[in-house]
This record gives structure tokens, C-alpha cells and sequence, in this order.
């Protein structure tokens, strides 16, 4: 809900649903989702790596599809539903992709990894409607399995980097992180 | 950034009003591009019309027989489409080779058409660009412009058009819907950009304040044997350097038709009609390929370091065509 604030910043009262909870909040129209959650909600697990799209540290799930924090308006997500990597777990018990990256030391320094892991769950969701990529092959893309109904892809680590080359990691980290995934997507 | 004012229009009418009555303002779609190139200081609108939300998100058969995509549709869901799968083949390759997954689901139709280019000065505003500010020169032509034209060019800018999507567009014949205060028009894809002669400012032919509807693709016997291939510096996750999309259809070891167009070329998707030419009637064979190439890319003009994207290209074409060719022949899979 566009209003006027302060002379010549135009502000916004944005209401996102975080992490199962409906929130509130007055933002200058130029807030990014990721400076939202990290500076006015305090949820620091996304990250601000390049801020350009370029990186996807700051990779959150908008409407259950993962998407790059740092590009996203906060004022054009009014209204929708955000979970971050601190919404992942139930109470004690994490979600199986991040148990699957303790489980395969998948990271390092652990600066990509909330972006990796986020990353992972919409990417094995969008496998789960039979999303095609890059890495299918054509005959198989060009067979008529529609999404919702077609099985998933074969999941192979080429489809498993192709689908997650959005998200860098600069420990290089990617055998243990590809590991993970697999073992994510079997279970 | 500068301060801007927000609106997310719930129809094209109230977009295109909203726009008429303060006309500094830009269409925001998934903001990808948009609110990158804010962040740089290469544009600064004092107001977006959010036009991401607008009831244009579905993908539906003409009576005809082709399809129609509306311009709010996501990337993802547009590669994803059984139809585009099966009877546009190329079209979901070349999405699924742009950007990255995140990207993919944010990004639009209407906003994937007319994303700027990758130009590194054009990006910086500290440097002059003629693009960005008119008149003040094109340091690409001189500097680095590895990843920049090869066909089209003017002495003015070298930019190229960094869209996959639109590649696959050009192949297949598609035409763009756009809604302004004029009314409605129709607009191929292949002329809606610009070559950037003395204009580089302007990438696009359309007017200020006009929206894009939808895409519309004619039906294709021949669009499930359509294809793209691009070629980047990194397996995935980077721009073309060059890439091909085609469609073919072999009879009786002649290629009865095809059409093909290049990427990461020029200042707009590259339709390779004289190509085309070559190929029509000819024998379905590599020779054959590298001629038609060859046709076209007698026109390229490289600069400095970009030569390599003619030989690039003669190869992505030749392979391009005879994988698709090799497939039609097999009749592995039925055109649908
Ligand atoms: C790191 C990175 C890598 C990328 N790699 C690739 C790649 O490999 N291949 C590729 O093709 N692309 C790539 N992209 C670009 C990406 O595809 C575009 O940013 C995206 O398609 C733009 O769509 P959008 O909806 O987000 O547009 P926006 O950013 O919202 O808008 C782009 C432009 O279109 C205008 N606009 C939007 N919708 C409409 C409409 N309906 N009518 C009229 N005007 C409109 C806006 O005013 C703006 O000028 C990459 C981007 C990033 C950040
Ligand atoms: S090539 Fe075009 S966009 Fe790049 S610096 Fe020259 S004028 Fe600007
Ligand atoms: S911080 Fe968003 S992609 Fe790098
Ligand atoms: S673990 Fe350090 S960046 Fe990935």
C-alpha cells in the first residue's frame, strides 16, 4: 500500500507473511527484500554477497520458488510469503536438505550455504513438477510429460550443478554440496 | 538510488493511465534488470508502475493452433510448459540457458524482451557510453569489447542484445503485442529492436509508455525439431558469447525448410534469413551447413578481440543443424 512519507522519500506499509508469521512494516520503497529481512527483521541468514543477482547468497523462497532477495523490491512482494533459511526447520528438527549438508560437510566458510540450502529446497521442488534444465536432455525435454504429472528428472550431479549454478560458492564446496542435494533428492 | 514512487497497476488500463499522467515513470516486471541498473545509477525513475502482477500470466493455444504467452509470464514456468516443451523446443532450451533458476522464476516474458544490454561501460556510470548519455561517445569500440557485436554495429555503439529468449522468438515467428495510448499493435520480434545506427539511446521500436501484452507464436510442424545451442565462458550461469536457434525440416535428404537465428551477435536478435536461403532445397549435409553459415556471417564485421564469435558461430550452426537434422531423418520423435 503506496502512501507519502517524509518529503520526497516515498515509503510504503508492506505486509509479508515471514516464516509463518504476518508482519508489518514501513520501508522506503527502495528496501530490497534482502535489506528488509536483515535490517529491519533481523533475519541475517540470507546474505548480501555481489547484491546484483550474480551470486544467490541471498536466496529465499517467495511463494514456495526460490529467488534472489537482492533484486526483488520489498514493496513488490507486498502480500507475499517469505521463508528464509531460519524458517526451514520444524522446532529442533531441521529440514532434510540442511540435514543433508551437515551430513556431507557441504560447505566451508558457510557464506553460501543459506543461499545454497534455500536454493535446494525450491530447485527440488521445482524437479518435483518435473521442471526441465539446461543439462535435459532434448528428446526428453521435447517428450510430452507435462509438470505436475511427468516423474521427476533422473537426478545425476549434471542436473544437480546445472539447476544450482545460481548459487556460488568460493570455498568451492561444490563435490560435498552436490552430495548433499543427491542424497536430499533421494529421500 | 533515487526516491521513487510505487504502484502495482491491477490492469493494463490503469498502467498505461498511471504512465500518461506522469510520463518519467518505468514498467517494473520481475525488476531483475530494472532494479539492478537502479542500484547502478544507469536509470532513475521517480516512479514504477509494478506491471508484474497484471492479469496477463497465462499460456494458452490459439485457434489457430500456436500459442500465446502472456507478458507477466515467468520464465520457469514458460520453459516448463508441456507446449513449449514439445512443439517449441527451442524456446524452453533457451530459457533454461539464460540466467539461473532464482532468475528464472522472477523474471518476465515482457521484461526478458527488453532487458538492456550487458555492455560493461554501459553499466558503469563513470564512463562515457552513448547509450546511457547520448553524445558522449562509445568507449566499447576501442576498449573492451570482447563479448560485444559482430554484426550490425555502428561507429556509435557495439552493443548486443544479451536475451536468450528472444533468440528462440526470432527462430519460431513470433510476434509481440504491445498496448499504448495509441491502442494496440502488433510488432515481429525480429524488428522490435533496433539496430543502433546513430540511436543507440533507443534499443527498441517501441514508444514511450507502451506495454507489452503477450507474445504469439504461429503453429509448427516443424517447432519440436527446433533447437538452441549457446556458447559462454562458464558451463552455465553466464551470458552467450554466441548462440544459434533453429528449426529444420528434411525430406528425402534435402532440407525442405529452416529457419535460424543467432545471439549474442548484434544490437538485437539476428535473424539469418540469407542462411536460410542456402539451406532451402539444398542437400541436408554439413557442407551444406557451413555454407548457409557462411552466408550470413559474410556481413560480420568483427573488432579488435571478437573474431572468434564468426568461427563460434559457423560452428554452433553446423552442429546445431545437423543435430536436428540427424534427429528428423531418425524420425525418433514425431512432430507433434
Ligand atoms: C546474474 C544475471 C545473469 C543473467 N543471465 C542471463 C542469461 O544468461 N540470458 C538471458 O537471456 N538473460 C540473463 N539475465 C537477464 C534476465 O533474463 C533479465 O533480467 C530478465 O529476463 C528481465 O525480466 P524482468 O521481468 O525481471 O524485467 P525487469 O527488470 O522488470 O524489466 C526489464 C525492462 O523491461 C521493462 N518492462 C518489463 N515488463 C514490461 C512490459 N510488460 N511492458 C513493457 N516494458 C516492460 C522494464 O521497464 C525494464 O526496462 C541475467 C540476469 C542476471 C542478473
Ligand atoms: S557499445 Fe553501446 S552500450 Fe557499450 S559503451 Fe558503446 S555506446 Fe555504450
Ligand atoms: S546477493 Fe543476491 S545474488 Fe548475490
Ligand atoms: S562455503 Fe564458503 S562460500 Fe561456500
Amino acid at each position: 500500500m503506496p502512501e507519502r512519507g517524509a518529503p520526497e522519500i516515498p515509503v510504503s506499509l508492506v505486509s509479508l507473511r515471514v516464516n509463518g508469521t504476518w508482519l508489518s512494516l514501513r520501508l522506503d520503497n527502495r528496501t530490497t527484500l534482502l535489506d528488509a529481512l536483515r535490517e529491519h527483521l533481523d533475519l541475517v541468514g540470507a546474505k548480501k554477497g555481489c547484491d546484483h543477482g550474480q551470486c544467490g547468497a541471498c536466496t529465499v523462497l517467495v511463494g514456495g520458488r526460490r529467488a534472489n532477495s537482492c533484486l526483488l523490491l520489498a514493496v513488490a512482494c507486498d502480500g507475499s510469503d517469505v521463508t528464509t533459511v531460519e524458517g526451514l526447520a520444524e522446532g529442533e528438527r531441521l529440514h532434510p536438505v540442511q540435514e543433508a549438508f551437515v551430513a556431507h560437510d557441504a560447505l566451508q566458510c558457510g557464506y553460501c550455504t543459506p543461499g545454497q540450502i534455500c536454493s535446494a529446497v525450491g530447485m527440488l521442488a521445482e524437479a518435483a513438477e518435473g521442471h526441465p534444465s539446461y543439462a535435459t536432455a532434448p528428446d526428453r525435454l521435447a517428450a510430452d510429460s507435462s509438470p505436475g504429472q511427468g516423474a521427476p528428472e533422473p537426478f545425476d550431479a549434471l542436473e544437480i550443478r546445472e539447476r544450482m549454478s545460481g548459487n556460488l560458492c568460493r570455498c568451492g564446496a561444490y563435490p560435498n554440496i552436490v552430495d548433499a542435494i543427491a542424497e536430499a533428492a533421494r529421500s | 538510488m533515487r526516491p521513487f514512487s510505487y504502484l502495482r497497476a491491477a490492469t493494463a488500463e490503469e498502467a498505461l493511465d498511471a504512465f500518461a499522467a506522469r510520463p518519467g515513470a518505468q514498467f517494473l516486471g520481475g525488476g531483475t534488470n530494472l532494479v539492478d541498473l537502479m542500484k547502478l545509477g544507469v536509470t532513475a525513475p521517480e516512479f514504477l508502475i509494478d506491471v508484474s502482477r497484471l492479469p496477463l500470466d497465462s499460456v494458452e493455444t490459439t485457434p489457430e493452433g500456436g500459442l500465446h504467452i502472456g507478458a507477466t509470464v515467468r520464465n520457469s514456468d514458460l520453459a516448463a510448459h508441456p507446449v513449449v516443451r514439445t512443439r517449441y523446443t527451442a524456446l524452453s532450451q533457451a530459457l533454461l540457458s539464460g540466467a539461473s533458476g532464482q532468475l528464472r522464476n522472477t523474471a518476465t516474458t515482457g521484461g526478458n524482451l527488453l532487458q538492456r544490454t550487458r555492455c560493461p561501460y554501459f553499466q558503469d556510470t563513470s564512463k562515457p557510453c552513448n547509450k546511457r548519455e547520448p553524445g558522449t561517445g562509445c568507449p566499447a569500440r576501442d576498449g573492451v569489447h570482447r563479448d560485444l557485436a559482430v554484426l550490425g554495429h555502428s561507429a556509435h555503439c557495439v552493443a548486443t542484445h544479451p536475451s536468450d529468449m528472444a533468440v528462440a522468438l526470432a527462430a519460431l515467428d513470433a510476434t509481440v503485442q504491445v498496448r499504448g495510448a495509441g491502442g494496440e499493435r502488433t510488432v515481429p520480434v525480429t524488428d522490435l529492436h533496433r539496430l543502433p545506427g546513430d540511436r543507440p539511446d533507443v534499443d527498441t521500436v517501441l514508444r514511450p509508455g507502451e506495454l507489452i501484452t503477450g507474445v504469439t507464436l504461429p503453429p509448427r510442424a516443424d517447432g519440436g525439431h527446433s533447437g538452441y545451442r549457446k556458447a559462454r565462458d562458464r558451463a552455465s550461469y553466464a551470458f552467450a558469447l554466441a548462440s544459434v536457434a533453429a528449426t529444420v525440416r528434411v525430406e528425402g535428404g534435402l532440407v525442405r525448410d529452416a529457419s535460424l537465428a543467432f545471439g549474442g551477435l548484434a544490437h538485437r536478435p539476428w535473424r539469418a534469413r540469407a542462411a536460410e536461403e542456402v539451406l532451402r532445397g539444398a542437400p541436408a549435409t554439413v557442407e551444406t551447413y557451413a555454407r548457409a553459415a557462411d552466408a550470413e556471417l559474410a556481413a560480420a564485421e568483427p573488432l579488435r578481440d571478437n573474431a572468434f564469435k564468426v568461427t563460434l558461430t559457423r560452428n554452433l550452426t553446423v552442429n546445431v543443424l545437423s543435430d536436428l537434422a540427424s534427429r528428423a531423418e531418425e524420425g525418433a520423435r514425431p512432430p507433434t
